[in-house]
């Protein structure tokens, strides 16, 4: 048996996106009455969930207390059964550290913090089971672009002022074209990927991450095809928060 | 539009995950027929012609696509490649149905696909919005993949209506099965088998000989009598060698013996288990190749390997009775030690079936369409083929394919593929060579040589990354005379502390060959550049192989180089490996480069340095043998023919000079230290070069030979060896030595590639080097790309790809890098047998001396030196009595009739072509001296009474 052919020679993917297009996203903000800010995000089945509370005093002890700006703490849970086999994690695991501190990196650098001097904002964020009604579960690709997504999304419902939106996508690099946001059969398929949170309006770089090794010669290229579909993304998340600020307005009769 | 495919896929614990695939349908996706206002540009390039004319079918004589499904895209590829079938659409449903079956077949569609004459187009149905259908329930996945096909049929023959009424264009579903056919038929959907519409083909009756005839299944039984024992389902074979009552492995039948074969055993660590097979309803319609399942006999029926000669007549009519009677006479006066495990083929795993290469025996019914074809390769079994054009093909060169073996045929059915030419043509018996012995030697593809860097080229800023100039050095190369694909380039010079600078430069060819695209691939596919007496079959295109990658003098070229620091005793300081630009100074022959060291007034920067080398080179020669190394290679002659005349080129002009040996050294030097390199980075994922020691039994014959002319060898180390050969001198017998160097190089094993993490011994017995590899020869080597790329991800200089370091990956490269190689040298051994005799048809019949190599039972093999031909001396003749032979073994010998024949003895031989079987035509050999009545030809008349009639021949025929 053959494996599976990635890009045809017709240029369609397995799922038949081109190699610039990005998968179908549906997203919802203010799910949760109980928070601040709260959004849900579906990014073909990739699925994640974020909750934001504050800004707010510092918890814990004082001393994390910041002079200057608002302390960003984030969270980052992996739903039990969301990365293709069952297994059991516990919490606070290597892989789960690791998603936070990179998902604070990245909102460090778009929350306006120096307007909340001495508070704090927390940031949890969830990717969710793929198919509910199974006891089965499934992660697709991206988990990181969809985390960073929801937490703009949530972020923004909760009011906190950014510099920026935060969009975030995944590219990879296949039979020398570079393809945007990898499905989870790409991501399996080994090949070099890379994970991009931009900041759309200066194209600032808030993180970017690299699996596996590429030449640099393509990264040029792949470093583009991220970004492209994380303006795309930006675009996107812009018509849901419209959307969003136009249902809350007629909700109020304004 | 949107939808997910869910899949249930098993995981490795046991358990079932439903995983969820999204499924994307689009409304971009064209139609493919250029000029469709709907579609406009959405299709990339042209595809389908508007208005295709030239297909007049008698069935459908409007214009029209073809659309075929899975099965005729396999077996009638044949037909679909001919040039007369062009615009033909080949759904995405189709085309994944193909690559998950047939590799071979997949890349030819794609091959043909590329073809911009052939206007074949890819049609993406699986992500159209009106195309994609969804599995029903208790629909299986085959019905369904049929249901899409005549989905994407009807779609088309309404939207093409939509294009252009008046111009009636449409879709025609190609199918052999019955079913889907009427099913289409009820739908609307035109629908011919393949057969039906080729024949309908009415201007090009030719087709119709290209077509696979496939039985139906479940036709066969109700004609003629049943022959063979049914082949088992391979469900049921797989548990028969799970549980032991099978066993499974490679069919291999007997190149001398129609009805034996031995099937070579699958082992895991055990030495390879053979199994005997006799007799045609125990080798069951397997063929040569093919993986097969065998049921083991009960002791009291095992055989022994039988010494009988036995060619199959090859009688139309399917007489097996008396077949088997032909194969109780092989079993007997048999030996009870003799026997071996004895066996019959019950299932078939594999096939391995290729086009074969062979002649027409026409039939002797006049006007029959059915005929035998009789396989260049002996082990092949006769076929019969349906064709109308017998009379023309008798007498060609025809390839054959295999379709299919009924169990009520004797022979398998195939059908005619393509007409090579006339027998003896010297195009026809290159492509017949380069065919059975399964060179890839097609122009390269289209989408091959899209991965070609466009002209004109030049070297880019980009390219500099990673990379050093060293175009102020004074580089050159040294190559035989004639040579356009230069490899390797070489400079020496004195650093300022007094050491020398030495640097080999090869052509970076890793560079322009990316790992894994169709030029890549194509590359890994050839393996080796295969250099026949008038060809070249390159394994990349000319661009690279004698342009871009040719390290030519006074144009800017990309290099690997390896660049040492040594003393003036030639001992490394300092290696170091860079991807470098060199500019060479000077493409020098072997010839040249001597004739500079030489002349003492010449004192320019080339000879300085040219010099310097040579000085190390030999320091390095006299180390490596003082170390034993072996030089075996050097006076084994080579029959080389002058192309324009066919004469043989002097052997005194292949004489060694010392710059041929000055190249090879240092080649030698940078192969060593780049094995040691990669080997240290990558210990598990190292591709390197071994040869290992062979058995002492293998040189019983040299030890013998030299015994008998009162020469001892020794054999204990490749030292010993090296050493006794070289005091193995005769004053009186000067080509005794040469004699038993070529006999030595005949006890060496075959060295081979091999993966590093999967093997533990790496000793390169030939070079007595605890490692080797290859990589000065990249533009004819494909192993040189592999470990141009380790040395590349080692010195940081390149990107490192997946299958780089996957050593099960690189273990099947070296296997096919080692087939390659193996049957490049057997091509180009066929190719000089097949000059040498065309040589000797032209010269006539002459004779020769010649000195005995081996003695055999019923023959001599004997060598002569003029030539550097071999040859047998058989002493047994059809239809002669036979003469008195004595064999003795131990010293070895022949009495024939008195007269003791010795190795290394000095005899006269005629030569003369023997065409009693036009496929098989060879050199003979007959007895001029010593003279022994009744067995050798008396010396007078040979030049005369036997050259003159050929003459006279010759000239009538003209
Ligand atoms: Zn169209």
């Amino acid at each position: 048996m053959a494996g599976l052919e990635l890009l045809s020679d017709q240029g369609y993917r397995v799922d038949g996106r081109r190699a610039g297009e990005l998968r179908k996203i549906q997203a919802r903000m203010g799910v949760f009455a109980q928070a601040d800010g709260s959004a849900y995000i579906e990014q073909g089945n990739t699925k994640a969930l974020a909750v934001v509370y504050g800004p707010h005093e510092i918890r814990g002890s004082r001393s994390r207390a910041l002079p200057d700006r608002a302390l960003v703490n984030c969270q980052y849970s992996s739903a039990t059964f969301s990365t293709g086999e069952r297994k059991r994690r516990p919490h606070g695991d290597r892989k789960s550290c690791e998603m936070g501190l990179q998902l604070r990196q990245t909102f460090e650098a778009a929350i306006l913090t120096q307007l909340h001097p001495r508070s704090q904002i927390d940031i949890y964020v969830q990717p969710l089971r793929g198919v509910v009604s199974l006891q089965v579960l499934q992660a697709d690709g991206g988990t990181y672009a969809a985390c960073v997504n929801a937490a703009t999304l949530a972020v923004l419902d909760a009011g906190i002022p950014m510099r920026d939106f935060v969009c975030a996508c995944s590219a990879g690099f296949v039979d020398g074209t570079a393809l945007a946001d990898l499905s989870h059969v790409e991501e399996a398929a080994g090949g070099p990927q890379l994970a991009l949170a931009l900041l759309p309006a200066s194209g600032q770089i808030a993180l970017l991450e690299m699996d596996a090794r590429l030449h640099e010669d393509h990264l040029e290229w792949v470093l583009e095809a991220a970004a492209q579909a994380a303006r795309d993304v930006h675009t996107l998340l812009d018509r849901v928060v419209r959307q969003h600020v136009h249902e809350a307005s007629i909700l109020l009769g304004d | 539009m949107l939808r997910s495919k869910t899949f249930l896929k098993k995981t490795r614990t046991g358990g079932v995950m439903k995983i969820v695939r999204e499924h994307y349908l689009r409304d971009d996706i064209g139609c493919g027929a250029s000029g469709c206002a709907e579609c406009g540009a959405a299709h990339g390039g042209p595809a389908l012609e508007p208005r295709p004319q030239d297909q007049a079918s008698s069935l459908w004589p409007r214009p029209h696509y073809l659309l075929p499904d899975t099965n005729v895209l396999l077996h009638q590829i044949d037909v679909l490649e001919d040039p007369a079938i062009r615009n033909v659409i080949v759904l995405q449903t189709v085309l994944q149905e193909v690559r998950n079956r047939s590799a071979p077949v997949y890349k030819r569609i794609r091959d043909v696909t590329n073809n911009q004459e052939k206007h074949f187009y890819t049609f993406t149905n699986e992500h159209h919005r009106e195309t994609y259908v969804e599995q029903e329930q208790g629909e299986n996945a085959n019905d369904r993949n049929d249901r899409a096909i005549r989905v994407a049929a009807k779609w088309y023959n309404e939207h093409l209506k939509k294009m252009s009424a008046e111009n009636q264009l449409q879709v025609i579903f190609i199918t052999n099965d019955r079913k889907n056919k009427e099913k289409a038929v009820e739908e609307g959907i035109p629908a011919f088998t393949c057969e039906e519409y080729i024949k309908s083909l009415t201007a090009n009756p030719e087709l119709i000989d290209r077509l696979a005839c496939l039985s139906e299944e479940g036709n066969e039984i109700e004609s003629g009598k049943i022959i063979f024992t049914e082949h088992l389902p391979l469900s049921k074979l797989q548990q028969g060698i799970k549980s032991g009552i099978y066993l499974q492995g490679t069919f291999r039948a007997s190149r001398e013996n129609y009805l034996e074969a031995t099937v070579w055993i699958y082992g895991d660590t055990e030495e390879n288990k053979e199994i005997i097979v006799q007799g045609l309803k125990h080798l069951n319609r397997a063929i040569h190749e093919d993986v097969v399942a065998v049921e083991l006999l009960p002791k009291s029926q095992w055989v022994a390997p039988s010494s009988v000669v036995l060619q199959d007549e090859g009688q139309l009519e399917d007489d097996v009775d008396k077949e088997e009677e032909r194969a109780h006479m092989l079993k007997t006066a048999i030996n009870e030690k003799m026997l071996k495990p004895t066996g019959r083929v019950v299932g078939i795993i594999k096939r391995n079936w290729r086009p074969y290469c062979g002649m027409l025996s026409k039939s002797d019914i006049k006007e029959s369409r059915r005929h035998l074809f009789t396989p260049a390769d002996k082990r092949i079994p006769r076929i019969r083929i349906e064709t109308r054009q017998a009379s023309v093909l008798e007498g060609r060169r025809i390839i054959v394919a295999i379709d299919g073996w009924p169990r009520n045929s004797r022979y398998p059915n195939g059908h005619f593929v393509r007409n090579l030419g006339d027998v003896g043509e010297k195009e026809t018996e290159t492509e017949v060579l380069l065919l059975e012995h399964d060179v890839p030697h097609q122009p390269f593809s289209q989408a091959v040589l899209s991965f070609l860097p466009k002209m004109p080229w030049s070297i880019t800023e980009n390219d500099m990354k990673n990379r050093e100039d060293l175009r102020h050095l004074c580089v050159c190369s040294v190559d035989p005379p004639g040579c356009t694909d230069i490899d390797d380039a070489l400079h020496c010079r004195e650093l300022t502390n007094g050491n020398l600078e030495v640097g080999v430069h090869i052509a970076d060819v890793s560079h322009f060959i990316r790992p894994g695209n169709a030029l890549d691939q194509e590359s890994a596919r050839r393996g080796t550049t295969v250099y026949l007496c008038e060809k070249r079959i390159d394994m990349v295109p000319e661009l690279l192989s004698s342009n871009l990658c040719s390290l030519r003098c006074d144009v800017d070229r990309l290099a690997f180089s390896c660049i040492w620091e040594m003393n003036h005793s030639a001992e490394i300081l300092k290696t170091r490996f860079t991807k470098s630009v060199i500019n060479s100074k000077a493409s020098l022959t072997y010839a040249e480069a001597q004739m500079r060291i030489d002349s003492a007034t010449m004192n320019d920067d080339i000879t300085i340095s040219l010099r310097g080398l040579n000085k190390l080179a030999k320091i390095l020669k006299k180390r490596r043998i003082e170390k034993g190394a072996l030089t075996l290679s050097s006076p084994e002659v080579r029959f080389h023919m002058d192309s324009e005349t066919h004469d043989p080129i002097d052997l005194q002009t292949k004489e060694l000079r010392e710059t041929n040996s000055m190249v090879e050294e240092f080649m030698l030097l940078a192969n060593i230290s780049v094995a040691k390199k990669i080997h240290e980075e990558f210990s598990e994922h190292a591709l390197l070069r071994k040869h290992p020691a062979p058995p002492p039994s293998n040189y019983e014959i040299l030890v013998k030979a030299a015994k008998s002319k009162n020469l001892e060898i020794k054999t204990d180390t490749a030292k010993s060896l090296a050493d006794s050969l070289d005091r193995a001198e005769s004053p009186a017998f000067p080509y005794l030595n040469t004699l038993l160097r070529i006999l030595a190089t005949r006890c060496m094993m075959q060295a081979v590639y091999f993966c590093s993490g999967m093997d533990s011994d790496f000793h390169h017995y030939g070079l007595a080097s605890p490692i080797y590899t290859h990589f000065t020869s990249p533009i004819r080597r494909y192993a040189d790309i592999i470990v141009h790329r380790l040395l590349a991800v080692a010195i940081g200089a390149d990107c490192t790809y997946p299958e780089l370091t996957d050593k099960h990956k690189l273990a099947d490269i070296c296997k096919n890098l080692n087939f390659r190689h193996k049957m490049a040298q057997y091509a180009q051994r066929a190719s000089v047998a097949f000059h040498t005799q065309l040589f000797f048809k032209n010269k006539g019949i002459v004779s020769e001396e010649a000195y005995i190599l081996f003695v055999r039972k019923n023959a001599i093999v004997v060598l002569i030196p003029k030539y550097g031909l071999e040859g047998t001396v058989f002493f047994e003749e059809k239809d002669k009595p036979k003469p008195q032979l004595i064999y003795d073994d131990e010293t070895p010998s022949l009495k024939v009739e008195g007269t003791i024949f010795h190795v290394f003895d000095k005899v006269k031989v005629k030569i003369m072509l023997d065409s009693s079987n036009l496929q098989h035509q060879k050199i003979r050999m007959a007895l001029v001296e010593p003279q022994i009545p009744g067995i050798s030809i008396p010396n007078e008349i040979s030049n005369m009474d036997i050259n003159e009639p050929e003459e006279k021949r010759r000239k009538l025929e003209k």
